[in-house]
């Protein structure tokens, strides 16, 4: 199986790490991984931002590169559900469409593709999961608090096979962190205000550290945990997966 | 162009393409085993009270004790007793007084605790609002499990005006405190009878 | 009570949370009208089957609502009701002024009509030295206090018990520093029973209108649109034209999911079906275009037509419950606000789709399942090509999408330094980035990601 790695932006730059552990995990659990050397962004932060028209060199440039491959994985629940919706070229429409028929979020990859039932990691912590709105909603990585529909979670079934971890909820299962996207700056009180709220939620439950699978979200709460000066780290979900036994 | 006339064209012309109406299953809609008991527990959490009946004589105990003690009431149930007709000519400030009211009700549903009154129940359609206390008598063969079935059962075209009254007058716009009594009865007591 | 449509909603906001146990307490009351509403939702195992349903039934009656006007308009007619068409708030307000001046009316009682607040109604009566008195409890505080409902549903929602109180004692001469919702809603009670039995006339929103039978729905919790419509000799009831079911026995699914949707209550208290006027009666519809005949021919954005104003989308979203509907500077907040509101006037509101994350709940919790986020994305883009967004904005995006396509010059600005570079809008580590202001900046690793793989992966 020829899986294309898909290295966000912003993972790429500020958090290698977290495309590190990806691309270890699937190499472990068997992928033919490579990783498209020329990739830049998914265009997401123009289109959410009202320029669509903006995005499309950043959709042919993601087409050119990940064209071929059987699945495109990324750790990125908010980029993918981006291509998933919004991937286009004009001049490769057949390749788009299959790029926005194999593009996975991680979790989702290794849930309903790879059908993983164990893991070799550990991670003896307390951990808070964090769902991200794009991954949840978007994603159907897990069943949501305001459907009537049974109750499922693909990040959590994979940190439930991590030794050691002592996974916990926040009160509000899936509230959203705030980030947003340019909403961040934009609308930096409330985009703030609810990182804050997300961020007091998991400290109830004394965690030690905050997952999940987008790590825009992650930055933002680790901005604000930095700045208050907490001891709670927040690592990406790909990280814990990826932790050696 | 008249307003009426421009409104119809631009919508004319903007509508959709018509789609279909669903079909409505009530085999999709849920069940309860014990209806009386399901209505109940509904009206009681939304601050009504419910009594059983085998008949009605215990109540007209409570209206005749009522009427005696001099308390305005306004009967619309023959069953209790003499029933007070012509309340058409009452204006608001006569109703304003009543303390309590008795009406039939036609349909109740346990799904929520309503009851639908028809403008003939009432004799006055302000009468199950403005009156302090309200006293709905109705038939237990006449709970319905939801919605769809009481409008099934109902020609709400029938008369002139009809409501679904689900417990006694409430509002919470205070901070969210429930206050029971906003402007409407401050008390629903539903007698099931049979 | 007009809004104050100068500010834009970030800057609303940011004022709104300055005082933050105020924002929080704000949270947690919407929160918990949110829960109240899942655990009536979860209690009905058909309840995304009657979403379905609803937004059926108002799709159907969109694509035919030419037709369902006119059947509506016939049978009213026929049951002795009055029918008036408003192309627009303004049309709408001179209707009822025309009946008030031919009644020679001075004492009005008006429930709770988000129409009427979308037409500026009170305020233009007022302009002719007439005042309408809000009935529903909410609506009649926000009044007396010269404020704008904050919520469709819970006007009130932005002030606390002290707050009424104060205002109650100013104008209603209770106790001062007596806070109890009881006592203080017992005043309500007895100096608003005095102005319905008053009242000259009544003016009433409509919930539902039923094409078949010509009737309408008012839904209260409170009775106040009856003791109101059913006391004073002219009824009005003002209703976007949007509000049109096909048949009664559609009632069934609405009224299932709006109380349900809106508060967690099984029902309303008072479900009226309004047929036909009472003995000696006038009544009147006013059916309103305003903005609603162009939406529908917005093929994005026309099922945004289909609200029953429930309010789930506000009380869900994380949003609205930390900036205060004051903040939307409309009549209708939160998330159908903003896809509402840019149809009416564009350029007032263009801020609007962007006061949300998109998480997606709006769209989760509404009842007759409008797309709320995915059309406050497409707004995004028209308010965009339509240029209403500010040029300091689109250059930055516009730079960040040339550096975004070209691979080289990516990889370049990430090389010139990590804390530096433009690629990211919070990426400046300055007092003036509103990033920075209050999270901290990522640590700028030694590589990245793409650097490690040369140097580790790549043969």
């Amino acid at each position: 199986m020829k899986v294309g790695l898909f290295i966000p932006c912003y993972i790429d730059q500020f958090y290698p790490n977290v495309g590190i552990a990806t691309l270890q995990l699937l190499e472990k659990l068997g992928c033919d991984v490579s990783f498209p050397l020329n990739q830049t962004c998914c265009g997401q932060p123009m289109a959410n931002s009202g320029f669509a028209s903006l995005s499309k060199s950043c959709d042919k440039n993601f087409v050119s590169n990940f064209r071929g491959f059987d699945y495109i994985v990324g750790p990125s629940g908010s980029c993918v559900l981006h291509l998933k919706e919004h991937l286009h070229d004009e001049q490769h429409p057949g390749e788009a469409e299959h790029i926005r028929k194999h593009v996975y979020e991680l979790t989702e990859f290794l849930v309903d593709v790879l059908k993983v039932e164990k893991l070799n990691a550990s991670f003896p912590y307390k951990v808070g999961l964090h769902n991200s709105c794009h991954g949840q909603r978007g994603l159907h990585l897990s069943s949501m608090s305001e459907r009537n529909l049974p109750a499922y979670s693909k990040p959590q079934q994979l940190l439930n096979m991590v030794n050691g971890l002592e996974l916990k909820m926040p009160t509000r299962s899936d509230e959203c962190c705030g980030f947003g996207g340019t909403f961040c700056v934009f609308e930096e009180a409330v985009s703030v205000k609810m990182g804050k709220d997300r961020v007091a939620d998991h400290q109830q439950n004394d965690v030690q550290y905050i997952t999940g699978g987008d790590t825009s979200c992650l930055m933002h709460l680790e901005g604000i945990l930095k700045r208050n000066g907490s001891k709670v780290k927040t690592i990406h979900i790909a990280e814990i997966l990826n932790s050696n036994a | 162009m008249s307003a009426r006339e421009s409104i119809l064209k631009n919508i004319t012309a903007n509508k959709p393409q018509l789609v279909e109406l669903p079909a409505i299953d009530l085999n999709d809609v849920i069940q309860y085993n014990d209806l009386v008991q399901q209505y109940k527990t509904v009206l009681q959490s939304i601050g009504g009270g419910t009594v059983e009946l085998q008949e009605l004589s215990s109540l007209q105990e409570e209206f005749a004790t009522k009427k005696a003690n001099g308390d305005f009431v306004v009967n619309r149930i023959e069953a209790l007793g003499e029933v007070s007709d012509s309340l058409n000519t009452l204006t608001a400030t006569d109703l304003a007084a009543v303390d309590t009211a008795y009406i039939n009700g036609n349909i109740a549903v346990a799904e929520n605790g309503a009851i639908w009154l028809y403008e003939s129940n009432m004799g006055n359609r302000l009468l199950p609002f403005i009156c302090q206390h309200l006293v709905i008598v109705i038939e237990k063969k006449n709970i319905v499990p939801t919605m769809h079935h009481a409008y099934n059962q109902l020609e709400t075209a029938k008369e002139g005006f009809g409501v679904f009254l689900a417990g006694p007058s409430k509002t919470a716009d205070i901070e969210q405190s429930l206050v029971i009594g906003a402007h409407g009865a401050r008390s629903l007591i539903v007698h099931i009878v049979g | 009570m007009s809004h104050n449509s100068t500010m834009k909603h970030a800057e609303a906001a940011a004022n709104f949370i300055k005082d933050e146990p105020r924002t929080n307490w704000h949270d947690e009351t919407l929160w918990f009208v949110r829960q109240k509403r899942d655990k009536a939702a979860h209690g009905l195992p058909e309840w995304e089957q009657l979403r379905e349903w609803a937004s059926q039934i108002k799709q159907h009656t969109l694509s035919n609502l030419d037709n369902y006007l006119l059947e509506f308009e016939r049978n009213a007619k026929a049951n002795g009701v009055t029918v008036h068409w408003a192309t627009d708030g303004a049309d709408h307000n001179r209707i009822i002024y025309d009946i008030i001046q031919k009644n020679n009316i001075s004492k009005i009682v008006k429930s709770k009509s988000m129409l009427t607040e979308e037409c500026g109604f009170n305020e233009f009566l007022h302009a002719k030295g007439i005042v309408t008195v809000d009935t529903d409890l909410g609506e009649r505080i926000v009044q007396l206090r010269n404020e704008a409902p904050s919520h469709i549903v819970l006007p009130a929602i932005h002030l606390k018990k002290q707050d009424v109180s104060d205002t109650f004692h100013e104008h209603l001469n209770t106790e001062k520093g007596n806070n109890d919702p009881q006592y203080l809603t017992e005043a309500a009670r007895q100096h608003l029973r005095e102005k319905f039995i008053e009242a000259e006339l009544a003016i009433t929103g409509v919930n539902f209108a039923v094409a078949e039978t010509g009737g309408f729905v008012v839904c209260t919790n409170e009775g106040n649109a009856d003791m109101g419509a059913h006391a004073a000799p002219i009824h009005i009831a003002c209703m976007g034209f949007e509000k049109m079911i096909p048949k009664a026995e559609h009632l069934s699914v609405f009224l299932r999911l709006l109380a349900r949707s809106a508060t967690g209550q099984p029902i309303t208290t008072y479900s009226s079906h309004f047929m036909k006027p009472r003995e000696g009666q006038e009544m009147h519809i006013v059916i309103v275009d305003n903005g609603r005949s162009r939406q529908l021919g917005r093929a994005d954005f026309r099922n945004s037509l289909k609200c029953i104003r429930c309010a789930a989308c506000f009380n869900t979203c994380p949003v609205y419950r930390r900036s205060g509907g004051h903040s939307y500077h409309t009549a209708v907040a939160g998330p159908i606000g903003s896809i509402l509101n840019p149809n009416i006037d564009m350029k007032a509101n263009a801020d609007l789709p962007f006061a949300s994350t998109l998480c997606g709940s709006c769209s989760n919790v509404c009842p007759v399942k409008i797309d709320i986020h995915d059309q406050l994305w497409k707004w995004r883009q028209v308010l965009v090509s339509e240029g209403y967004v500010d040029s300091t904005k689109k250059a930055g995006l516009k730079g960040m999408a040339f550096l975004l396509a070209r691979p080289g010059l990516y990889r370049f600005a990430g090389k010139m330094g990590r804390s530096v570079m433009r690629l990211f809008p919070w990426i400046v580590n300055n007092k003036l980035n509103p990033w920075y202001k209050q999270r901290k900046m990522p640590a700028p690793p030694k590589q990245s990601f793409r650097d490690w793989y040369l140097q580790n992966k790549k043969q």
